[in-house]
């Protein structure tokens, strides 16, 4: 497949999200590679966060204020791109009932919300690609992600992408749609309960056998990652966006390595 | 002001209503009248043969068993067997349904009281009005005829069902009812029995026989 | 109200829960019959999501005309013969029932299962007045013979495990053979079912709830699986019928198609083992059946709930799905959310009954996982009407001052990316110069409550957006 031409090629607007921003920027590396490689024009314009945190908490006018950054930075491309189901379900599901009310920005909330995407099923549902160029040598299993399986319908776009990468075997996770106990806030306001849910989650990855455990959102892998190492667990853990670039060269999450 | 006033106040002053708009009479009017089915499962939609078929394959899914005889002169010996399989002694209690009455008991040695149950009766039988295939439903309807403690105080429940009043749907059993008693109106009781009574509030293991019948026999009579 | 909520202490109760360990223990059994067993049923009828919307449309349809369809229902009712009781509160349902009790000279009222009789504290009210109750549900039964509430709408003792509930019955049914085997679940559900049977016989009064009531004919209707509802409604003189104003519905088709997502979203069952329409007291035509049918419709703050943000709710037909799924649920158990109703539905409607400055907790304590939404025959959005509640508190400086603070302090940046950046970009650097060594951080000051259960991943070092700026610029 030739490349389009760039005048032909849609120009998305990559949100990394402040967790990957912060902690993990090759996953926005290898969300950029991705959509490169299927033809977009990639751009990062100037970013904090979706307002999330804010919304979930009840707080609607910060979740306003940050909805609005979002809309004016990133209204002006043709998609925006997501690494992130819960932050793409956000941006996708929620801006549009945050302004419900707001006749002068309720429309460009629902531009907006149209055009963004989770990363994986914009590679698999917009632009087509049922496969990728990568190697992974081992066994994986793959959590789903609450917001994306739950508001934008991911589950397959993954696992179809993932049957592509050479070397690579599937085990499925039991309970791979049950929530990690992350929860933003929630995982520090109700610790106990968080750790008790995030516990079964890791007993049942390290029960797969898996070496490495993927998923589409970084809250949930931090949380899985944090408990499995605290558990003494040696299950590697990574956004599956790093496996599907073949970028998996950086130590997984929360482990140290050659190349850091 | 009284409590019933201070309600439907407040319901009006939530819902920004008066109560009076003639508007919102004449939709719960036509609602009320035209009682609109809304989504059937396609399931039922059979012939006479697949829904008793059917009925049979959901009822004794839920436990229930299912004996089938050609007339309803086989009804009593059909009793009679069940009773003597299951080591029941050979007395049966029920109402006055003359569908029932009708039926040769003397030609069997069953000892057949007429009348309510008062707890103390092993086996007593009922005549289902009707019975819904799709989910193995039977529908039996209070009266002198078949007496609602029948349906619940024996240990083991008998229910005489003619195939021919089986329909596909509870929507099929509304329409026949108010045939039979008209828009509007309900017999005291109306029983949908889905298999014999179970529990499963120890540790969530499903056991029949909780306060209900153990047992939940059907007779269907064809032809 | 009359059961004390201890609702203001969800977290300790939740602690406590864990900490005892049979909760978490006992919650295993429902995860698997109750979720495997909807996925069954849900399956097998291709309808049901069209269903889903039809009984949505139905009960939205029946709010917005709840007092005409509720007039319609008391007329219908007093045509049938029976008699209909308003009760703006708890405290008048109660007196009520209490009133038609003595009046009909009772002693003993046997109690089918009701959630209702729960919320307004029925029981403690006859007790104190001379009158036993006896609930015969079986689950109801054995948290009545330990003095607790419900932890589950429809599987009151799912808190339990056998050897607890072996241990209360010897402590109680002291007139049985102190040497009886009770190690088989089945024999003690002979033993309840003999003990109950006497009951059922003896009561003056019976009380049922009610899983709906049909404007078009006057009927109650309840779904059972024991049939206990029904020897408690069919063997006493007098039949009481305990209802909140929400449970109305239009027709006899209505409830029909509600039946079909209630019993598939609750156990999994197609239809509940009885479905039992009771229209009136006994005809002249009757040998059985009570002499009197009372209905207590209560209001306790439903009708407020109309026409805002939470009206959704009573759309509610308590088939308990939202808790059988919910991954809070399962690791607490229902007794920490410290009142009547657990799980995803207590969490939203607990706080509209008894006061958000009391059960603040509740609609916090989710992670909008959404599967009590995905579940839901009413598709009622649970979630989003939690978030409704934390917004709520927020309105009103609820919420503690340190979620405020460090929600305000992370905003400040937040709404300022070049401060946020460059703010960022310290921090990651400095993050990753402190902890490279390990990779992860096993303790790290200010997130105490995150490194106390997991450890926390050391950033790679530059942030995403200083790196791509450096690319770009190349």
């Amino acid at each position: 497949m030739g490349m389009p031409k760039p005048a032909n090629r849609p120009k998305v607007a990559l949100f990394a999200t402040c967790l990957v921003d912060f902690l993990r920027p090759s996953v926005g590396f290898a969300a950029a590679k991705l959509l490169e490689k299927a033809g977009c024009v990639v751009e990062v314009p100037s970013q904090t966060c979706c307002g999330q945190p804010a919304f979930n908490s009840g707080d609607r006018r910060t979740a306003r204020d940050l909805a609005l950054q979002m809309i004016e930075a990133f209204e002006g491309y043709d998609y925006v791109v997501v690494p992130s189901g819960s932050c793409g379900g956000m941006i996708a599901k929620h801006y549009p009932e945050l302004f419900e009310d707001d006749p002068g920005l309720s429309g460009r909330a629902q531009k907006l919300a149209a055009k963004t995407h989770e990363l994986v099923s914009f590679l698999t549902d917009v632009l087509g690609v049922m496969a990728v160029e990568a190697k992974h040598a081992g066994s994986c299993t793959y959590h789903d992600s609450c917001s994306g399986f739950r508001e934008l319908g991911i589950k397959r776009q993954p696992r179809q992408l993932l049957g592509s990468v050479e070397g690579l075997e599937l085990v499925e996770l039991r309970d791979s749609e049950v929530c990690c106990g992350f929860g933003g806030t929630f995982a520090v306001k109700y610790g106990p309960i968080s750790d008790q849910i995030v516990t079964e989650k890791a007993t049942n990855v390290n029960a797969t056998g898996a070496k490495t455990l993927l998923a589409g959102d970084l809250g949930c892998l931090l949380n899985i990652a944090g408990k499995l190492s605290r558990m003494g667990s040696e299950v590697e853990v990574r956004h599956v966006a790093e496996v599907l670039a073949d970028m998996t060269d950086r130590p997984s999450i929360g482990k140290t390595g050659a190349s850091s | 002001m009284t409590s019933r006033d201070t309600i439907f106040a407040s319901i009006r002053r939530s819902l920004h209503v008066k109560g009076d708009e003639r508007i919102r009479t004449s939709i719960i009017e036509e609602r009320l009248d035209r009682a609109p089915k809304g989504v059937i499962p396609a399931r039922a939609q059979l012939d006479a043969a697949g829904k008793l078929a059917l009925f049979i394959e959901k009822a004794e899914g839920v436990q229930a068993t299912i004996a089938r005889v050609s007339s309803a002169k086989e009804v009593p010996g059909e009793v009679a067997r069940y009773l003597r399989d299951n080591n029941l002694p050979a007395a049966l209690r029920m109402g006055d349904d003359p569908r029932l009455s009708a039926m040769p008991w003397k030609d069997t040695a069953l000892d057949v009281s007429i009348g309510r149950s008062n707890g103390l009766d092993l086996s007593g039988i009922t005549h289902a009005e009707t019975a819904i295939a799709e989910t193995g439903t039977l529908a039996i309807l209070s009266g002198h005829e078949n007496p609602t403690t029948l349906n619940f105080l024996p240990d083991n429940h008998i229910v005489v069902l003619n195939a021919s009043d089986l329909v596909a749907d509870l929507e099929s059993v509304w329409a026949r009812l108010r045939k039979k008693v008209g828009k509007g109106e309900m017999p005291r009781t109306v029983n949908f029995v889905t298999g014999p009574s179970r529990s499963g509030d120890i540790e969530q293991t499903i056991l029949l026989g909780a306060h209900g019948p153990r047992a939940l026999h059907i007779v269907v009579v064809e032809g | 109200m009359s059961v004390h909520p201890t609702s203001h202490s969800f977290k300790d109760n939740a602690s406590k829960a864990i900490a005892d360990g049979s909760v978490p223990r006992a919650l295993k059994n429902v995860r698997q019959n109750f979720i495997d067993k909807r996925v069954k049923a849900v399956d097998a009828l291709p309808e049901f999501e069209a269903l889903r919307e039809s009984a949505r449309e139905i009960k939205n349809h029946t709010l917005a005309h709840l007092d005409l369809y509720l007039d319609r229902y008391e007329q219908k009712v007093k045509e049938s013969g029976g008699h209909v009781h308003f009760a703006v509160d708890s405290a008048e349902a109660r007196s009520i029932i209490l009133d038609i009790c003595r009046k009909s000279g009772a002693r003993t009222v046997t109690k089918g299962k009701s959630m209702i009789s729960e919320e307004i504290g029925l029981n403690g009210h006859l007790e104190a007045a001379g009158i036993v109750p006896v609930e015969t549900d079986l689950g109801e039964y054995i948290i009545q013979l330990r003095g607790e509430t419900p932890s589950h709408i429809i599987a009151p003792a799912v808190h339990l495990t056998k050897e607890q509930i072996e241990k209360d019955f010897r402590r109680v049914h002291t007139q049985l053979d102190p040497n009886r085997d009770l190690t088989e679940k089945r024999s003690l559900l002979t033993e309840a079912r003999t003990m109950l049977r006497e009951k059922f016989l003896a009561a003056d009064v019976g009380i049922t709830g009610a899983n709906f009531l049909i404007a078009e004919t006057g009927s109650s209707v309840i779904v059972t699986n024991e049939g206990n509802g029904d020897l408690t409604q069919i063997l006493p003189r007098v039949h009481i019928v305990i209802a909140s104003i929400e449970k109305v519905v239009p027709t006899l088709e209505d409830v029909s198609q509600i039946l079909r997502v209630l019993a598939r979203s609750a156990t999994g069952q197609e239809m509940s083992v009885y479905t039992t329409f009771s229209t009136g007291p006994r005809r002249a035509s009757d040998v059985d059946g009570p002499e009197e049918y009372h209905v207590v419709l209560l209001d306790n703050g439903r009708s407020a709930m109309l026409g805002t943000e939470f009206q959704d709710m009573l759309r509610c037909i308590r088939c308990a799905a939202c808790m059988n799924h919910c991954p809070v649920y399962h690791q607490i158990g229902g007794h920490a959310y410290g009142w009547i109703y657990p799980g995803p539905m207590g969490s939203v409607l607990t706080p509209s009954l008894i006061g958000v400055d009391k059960a603040g907790h509740l609609p916090n304590a989710s992670t909008f996982c959404g599967r009590c939404e995905s579940v839901c025959p009413m598709k009622i959005p649970l979630p989003k009407m939690m978030r409704h509640w934390r917004e709520r508190e927020f309105e009103r400086n609820l919420n503690p001052a340190v979620a405020r603070y460090g929600l305000g302090f992370w905003a400040f940046f937040a709404k300022k990316p070049w401060l946020y950046n460059l703010s960022a970009r310290v921090a990651a650097k400095a993050m990753k110069l402190i902890g490279r060594d390990k990779g992860r951080f096993q303790s790290l000051p200010g997130l105490g409550a995150w490194t106390k259960y997991r450890d926390f991943a050391v950033p790679e070092g530059e942030t995403f957006q200083a790196q791509w700026k450096r690319r770009a610029g190349k």
